[in-house]
């Protein structure tokens, strides 16, 4: 990791703090999808890693190619962004799918539509 | 000093990550119900894309990120057609 050596000290502390939180909120996220016991309760745990885990380690990214080329480098910020956008698409589909799934086989239970 | 404790960072991210695809898999493999496996692969995807951004930041790369776009436009597509398959499809077990 030759190139991460010039890298000034301060940005090397921030850009590997900025990593271990991005991986540690999309570890507990995906612990979280294996560990709860329902479907509803499960769907919330991934989102963890897709908004926050992506947050520090868009910032990660920006912080740390900015400072090795010596430019502001954004567009790593597209990624964030989209998953930002399509997220709550996806989680509202697929609920509405397992709603949907809960009412065809035994709709005493479920609230009505 | 800092930039020893940046590689080890970078190292121990990478593992989490890989711990939480694990996670995700055996969820995927478990089940018990088509909604979870989707919801697993969903999950999947995002944990694969922060990996390569990791990757990215270890081998001071660029292109990674295109990588990872890529990743998160067709996980996104994937998703949208196996929940529409859910809620319109034949298949009801």
């Amino acid at each position: 990791m030759n190139h991460l050596a010039g890298l000034p000290p301060w940005v090397a502390v921030l850009v590997g703090v900025l990593v271990l939180l991005g991986a540690g909120f999309a570890f507990t996220g995906s612990l979280g999808l294996l560990r709860l016991h329902d479907f509803y309760k499960r769907v919330h745990a991934p989102t963890l890693g897709s908004t926050l885990g992506t947050f520090f380690m868009v910032a990660a990214s920006v912080v740390c190619f900015s400072a090795m080329q010596g430019r502001p480098v954004l567009h790593v910020i597209l990624i964030g962004v989209f998953l930002t956008l399509t997220t709550p698409i996806t989680l509202m589909l697929l609920v509405r799918a397992a709603l949907y799934r809960h009412r065809v086989e035994d709709g005493q239970q479920m609230p009505p539509r | 000093m800092s930039h020893g404790f940046l590689a080890v960072a970078v190292v121990v991210a990478q593992f989490l990550l890989l711990l939480a695809m694990a996670c995700a898999i055996i969820r995927m493999v478990r089940g018990p119900r088509a909604q979870d496996r989707v919801l697993a692969l969903d999950a999947l995807y995002v944990n694969a894309m922060l990996l390569l951004l990791s990757i990215g930041i270890r081998t001071g790369s660029v292109l990674y990120v295109e990588a990872g776009l890529i990743i998160a436009l067709l996980g996104f597509a994937g998703t949208v057609a196996f929940s529409k398959f859910l809620l319109r499809g034949e298949v009801i077990e």
